[in-house]
């Protein structure tokens, strides 16, 4: 059976090699400082504490005032489970935090797909290009405030 | 004398009889070779997890068969499971019993549209897809008699299934379940041996385990790289772990191990849907709708489950408000993810293997765009 960590623990060893890196925790999931993501997920891989060979998925909230990144992962040799989370974007700013790919390239199409649907950028993804809707493509349809429209009234200079 | 080539850019698809789907790669050919490759997706992206936001946890379910068509019994469980984690559902056991028989079948049908078309690509015109899609066909019509549906089959609900099965389905089940270890000898006997096949799936497009795992390959593709990860053992979600079975490996992690790993897993789906007939009881197959109503609302909160789909970890995270819809609905697609390493497993390959390399990956259009 998969271990889950617990936040709290996760949060204190976290804290043990990234000082004032984490924001708060509870029973299952940690909150960290956005600008700090890829540092503790390069300790979060390579520690022998923890083993976090294998990201399971990059995921993002709209939650109107802000943003929250999801990141789940996966130890394969300790069979355990981590959710850890950070909030950006806060006043619907144009969110922005460290891209995980050089530190898991499994991270590289799911970001590229958080920024064509959700507008999230990551700073330093190899192709920070849209995945799945065409350049030009107006908005990020998965923002709450992303209104569905008529798609006959786009003007034509947006329309591919 | 040695002749000088010019790289040759060309646009494969998105319309193309071997690229599953619409997908469209932009290829430069150094001569034979592939000197650059660019997936290009999107065309069957329908906003599925848009959708979601809008209707009920119910009705999500049929969104979740049309993301995977080949595997829908394995995404709706992917789903239900998430909801029942969500709202803290305790499920009926014959519900249970019977959605691991379904997705075990799914699973077999899935793995055989694999081999099926990995073959097609390889230019075996028609005859192994035609013994592949023979044993897809009596899946698909034990689907029809569980739940009235082939594809989209929208079979399981929070709880349990929608419908108990038929007393024709037990007989039917036992005589597909004798008669599919001889059939896939049958299929082996033609095509692992094959000299063939070896020629060209051995050694073509290989992927080393740790870039493997780097790249958050699942499933299949990473059992066929050695590693063992088999979340249904690893991480028993119903009652995996009330069954056993074994877990084929293979080291090579090229396009033959693939295959090969795809076809011995079929053999376990076997031995695991003969444990759950056994082990079944008469009951009812979902809660009362006093206790799991039609409208549900999940307490605010997050949740995330995986399972081992027919192609990898599969994976909902559902977010709830409060509210009677998904307030976030991610789906962690397994064809998706394991598209990340296609330029490293394809560049230096050959023309002729560029769709035999695609078709390992098993790849399903309507989940990687959702």
């Amino acid at each position: 059976m998969t271990q889950s960590w617990s936040g709290e623990k996760l949060a204190q060893a976290i804290e043990a090699f990234a000082a004032g890196a984490t924001v708060t925790s509870n029973a299952t999931d940690v909150w960290l400082e956005p600008s700090r993501i890829r540092e503790v997920c390069q300790g979060l891989r390579d520690r022998p504490e923890f083993k976090f060979d294998l990201l399971s998925g990059v995921t993002v909230v709209d939650y109107i005032d802000h943003f929250e990144m999801v990141y789940h992962l996966t130890s394969l040799p300790m069979n355990a489970r981590a959710v850890i989370k950070a909030k950006c974007g806060w006043g619907r700013e144009e969110p922005t935090v460290p891209s995980v790919t050089p530190v898991w390239r499994g991270a590289e199409l799911q970001e590229r797909e958080v920024w064509d649907l959700m507008g999230v950028r990551f700073e330093g993804h190899p192709n920070h290009k849209r995945i799945v809707l065409w350049e030009g493509f107006p908005g990020h349809p998965l923002r709450k405030d992303f209104a569905t429209y008529d798609q006959s009234l786009v003007p034509v200079e947006n329309a591919n | 004398m040695t002749l000088k080539t010019e790289p040759v850019t060309i646009n494969l698809g998105p319309q193309h009889p071997s690229t599953h789907g619409v997908f469209r790669f932009r290829v430069t050919f150094d001569g034979e070779q592939i000197a650059d490759i660019e997936p290009i997706f999107g065309y069957l992206h329908r906003g599925s997890e848009k959708l979601a936001e809008e209707r009920t946890y119910a009705q999500v379910v049929t969104l979740t068969d049309r993301m995977d068509y080949v595997s829908s019994m394995l995404s709706n469980q992917a789903y239900i499971l998430a909801v029942e984690k969500l709202c803290g559902i305790e499920p009926s056991p014959r519900g249970v019993w019977l959605r691991m028989i379904a997705a075990e079948l799914q699973r077999i049908a899935s793995h055989m549209v694999a081999i099926g078309f990995l073959l097609q690509d390889l230019g075996t015109w028609g005859t192994p897809l035609t013994y592949a899609m023979r044993e897809r066909e009596s899946v698909l019509e034990m689907f029809e008699m569980l739940c009235g549906a082939r594809i989209t089959n929208s079979y399981l609900r929070p709880g349990g299934v929608f419908m108990d099965a038929p007393v024709e389905f037990l007989p039917v089940l036992d005589s597909f379940l004798s008669a599919l270890p001889h059939r896939i000898d049958e299929l082996e006997s033609y095509l692992t041996g094959n000299e063939i096949i070896f020629a060209r799936t051995k050694g073509v497009a290989v992927l080393k385990p740790e870039i493997a795992i780097n790249a958050s390959l699942t499933g299949p593709m990473i059992r066929a790289s050695g590693i063992d990860w088999d979340l249904r053992h690893r991480d028993p979600y119903d009652y995996y772990d009330r069954v056993s079975f074994k877990r084929p490996l293979h080291r090579a992690g090229d396009n033959f191990a693939r295959y090969w790993v795809r076809m011995q897993e079929m053999r376990e789906c076997i031995t695991i849907i003969r444990q759950c007939v056994e082990q079944m009881e008469p009951g009812p197959v979902r809660p009362s709708h006093d206790d799991v109503p039609y409208l549900l609302r999940p307490p605010v909160g997050d949740a995330y489950v995986a399972i081992e789909g027919s192609k990898g970890e599969l994976g909902f995270y559902l977010v709830s408000d409060g509210g009677i819809s998904p307030y976030r609905c991610h789906v962690r697609a397994p064809s998706f993810i394991n598209l990340t390493l296609l330029r490293e497993m394809l560049i230096g390959t050959l023309m002729g293997d560029l769709f035999v390399s695609f078709g390992s990956v098993d790849l399903n259009m309507g989940e990687v765009d959702r």
